[in-house]
């Protein structure tokens, strides 16, 4: 399927500006998301990575620009079609953003509460599915959240965001705050479920192994706009300060020069 | 945007096979009706042929689906063969395949009279550990303000100030008109009995004594219990949360004496005076209704509180106010140290916090009352 509409933008971002206040975030900014890709956001912190994704996912109100997902326009569509939208994209939030008072398993239901005529067991089936498909062990469906460690509640989230199998994922920070292992096992699992069910990811990292290991292209945010796009390799030509220095850092070359080809190297 | 799917049975080959033929879209919303179909399937023989050859898109739920018919049959002795998978949905069906979860069983809870008695058994533990644990909270507060009597170079009186305007200055306007409208209330329903009797002129000594004595200060530490217990709790419980409570530890500060005991000095500060607001103004209701009411003007209310009204009230009353305190700001205290790491049980602890404050206060109150009444005050 991917194959088929290669340079289909699924999401398109014209001229979006976005401010609090007097402090303008985005200015005059454009970007593109072919289908079935995994782009990684990267920037500074502060530069707006996460603003530009609750933006996108309608979270929060651009001053002006347009933002279209999936042929449908964000910001003047209406309520239905944006309603549309609900069951095609799934959005992973940083901790998880799990419904503390729902256990895992019925956290994965509840999207696919929306969906008519499907029985509860089947429902309790396929979470169980998904529950499994993110790695979870089966007896991790009847936990809380509480009792979840914080990699275990990112694959929760995912489960979650994977529910009605969407078109496009977004994911805030997927590998923040977990370990080298459990960081490269989440890259892989993105990449492996990507693949199979045919994603779109939207993702926002800092973590330079991610963007080594699963990134298709990769959107630099600086300067109030996505300064540029391209594969990583096309990224270590260019030439402006920050992005220089962001991907010929130390930590870079440790990520990037590791003896690994496409696979998530976690040991530095 | 999904079509339906259709679910054809067939037989092919010269052997007569059994084929199932699906087309159209397999998908978490045509899925149910598939599910149906599929369970009305009972294949003759020891094979079955699906042909997913015209199935124009396939998510997890659909190749669930088929996984889920593969495991069903293969349980009956009966092989399913797939046919006309494209590369995409082997794939798909390879990883749901993999990941098909075991069911485990969770481990039944006992019901019955041991387990009853056992949650009880556990909740008088819990109980006598929480009142334990309350009494070494007073404790630590107790030696905690020895020590900085005996080194008040380590007192932080800026903060024991700054929690003096928020529990006291702050919930001044708020004491001050529960204790009028208490007042009033107590003149307009005593005059309306009183009056039956002839005996109007003691709705003075009504009002007085139960407001010294009691309501004053009782309704002040309840409103006080509600108002800071909670924010004591909330306050503390969000630093642990966020572990601020172990910064201040591993930097050589003591939260018992940087936390706990400028504000449960200030409570035990403010509480009395807050009390003495609140009997004051609840003397003005009751005289303002008295005075509309039944024509008891405020001179007379003033000459019969004087003679009626012994000053022994006021102190039985005000004496209290300390005891309350105390409990409230410990009771506050110990709920926020109790928080564990997520909001949660912060805001279960913040209302548990305020239930124990009013309760406790309460009980005291009670107690108080039987001891003043055994020694005859």
């Amino acid at each position: 399927m991917k194959d088929a509409a290669d340079k289909e933008a699924v999401i398109r971002v014209r001229g979006l500006r976005t401010q609090f206040g007097t402090h303008v975030v985005h200015e005059n900014l454009d970007l593109d998301v072919y289908r079935g890709e995994i782009l990684g956001i990267v920037g500074g912190s502060g530069t707006g990575k996460s603003v530009l994704l609750r933006t996108i996912t309608g979270l929060q109100k651009p001053a002006a620009g347009s933002i279209e997902v999936l042929g449908v326009d964000m910001l003047s569509g209406g309520r239905a079609a944006r309603g549309s939208l609900d069951t095609r994209w799934g959005v992973m939030f940083q901790d998880g953003a799990l419904f503390s008072s729902l256990t895992v398993r019925e956290n994965v239901e509840v999207p696919m509460r929306a969906i008519a005529g499907l029985a509860p067991a089947m429902r309790r089936d396929l979470a169980d599915l998904k529950i499994s498909m993110v790695g979870l062990p089966y007896l991790a469906g009847d936990k809380y959240p509480s009792e979840l460690s914080g990699g275990m509640r990112k694959r929760a989230g995912l489960a979650r965001a994977l529910a009605l199998d969407p078109e496009i994922v977004f994911l805030d920070e997927p590998t923040a705050g977990l370990d080298p292992i459990g960081a490269a096992d989440f890259d892989a699992l993105i990449r492996d479920l990507g693949r199979s069910l045919g994603l779109t990811v939207f993702l926002v990292t800092h973590d330079l192994d991610t963007l080594h290991a699963i990134c298709d292209r990769i959107a630099v945010l600086a300067e109030r706009k996505v300064l540029v796009t391209g594969s990583l390799e096309a990224m270590l030509e260019v030439d402006h300060p920050w992005v220089h220095e962001y991907f010929h850092g130390p930590r870079a070359r440790a990520a990037f020069e590791a003896p690994s080809s496409g696979n998530a190297s976690g040991d530095e | 945007m999904d079509q339906g799917i259709q679910i054809e049975l067939g037989t092919v080959g010269e052997d007569r096979q059994h084929v199932l033929r699906l087309i159209g879209a397999l998908t978490v919303n045509t899925v149910p009706a598939a599910h149906d179909r599929f369970q009305q399937v009972e294949p003759r023989d020891h094979s079955l042929t699906v042909d997913i050859g015209e199935v124009s898109r396939m998510d997890t739920a659909g190749a669930w689906l088929l996984t889920d018919l593969e495991a069903r049959l293969a349980k009956s002795g009966v092989e399913m063969e797939l046919r006309n998978a494209t590369a995409d949905a082997s794939q798909l069906l390879e990883s749901v395949r993999r990941a098909r979860p075991e069911r485990e069983d969770v481990p039944a809870r006992p019901r019955g009279f041991a387990a009853y008695l056992e949650t009880t058994g556990r909740a008088v533990a819990a109980g006598s550990v929480f009142l334990v644990e309350l009494l070494g909270y007073l404790g630590l507060f107790i030696a905690r303000l020895g020590h900085v009597i005996r080194h008040p170079g380590q007192f932080r009186f800026t903060a024991l100030v700054a929690h003096a305007e928020d529990v006291g200055f702050r919930a001044v306007p708020i004491v001050a008109l529960m204790a009028f409208l208490i007042g009033v209330v107590l003149a307009f329903q005593g005059s309306a009995q009183l009056q039956q009797f002839g005996a109007e002129v003691f709705v003075v000594d009504l009002i007085a004594i139960s407001i010294l004595r009691e309501l004053g200060i009782l309704l002040t530490a309840i409103i006080v219990a509600g108002r800071t217990a909670s924010a004591f709790t909330a306050a503390i419980g969000s630093m642990k949360m966020r572990e601020e409570i172990d910064a201040m530890r591993t930097l050589g500060l003591d939260p018992a004496t940087v936390l706990f005991v400028p504000r449960i000095l200030a409570l035990v500060l403010m509480l009395p005076i807050l009390g003495l607001i609140a009997n004051v103004m609840g003397l003005l209701g009751g005289a303002l209704m008295a005075w509309i009411d039944l024509g008891i003007s405020p001179a007379m209310f003033r000459t019969r509180l004087i003679e009626g009204t012994d000053i022994s009230h006021v102190f039985v009353g005000l004496v209290k106010a300390p005891v309350f305190a105390l409990i409230i700001g410990v009771v506050g205290c110990h709920a926020g140290m109790r928080v564990k790491g997520n909001a949660e049980s912060l805001g279960r602890m913040t209302s548990s916090a305020v239930v124990t404050a009013i309760f406790s206060v309460i009980v005291a109150d009670a107690l108080f009352s039987i001891f003043f009444a055994e020694i005859g005050l």
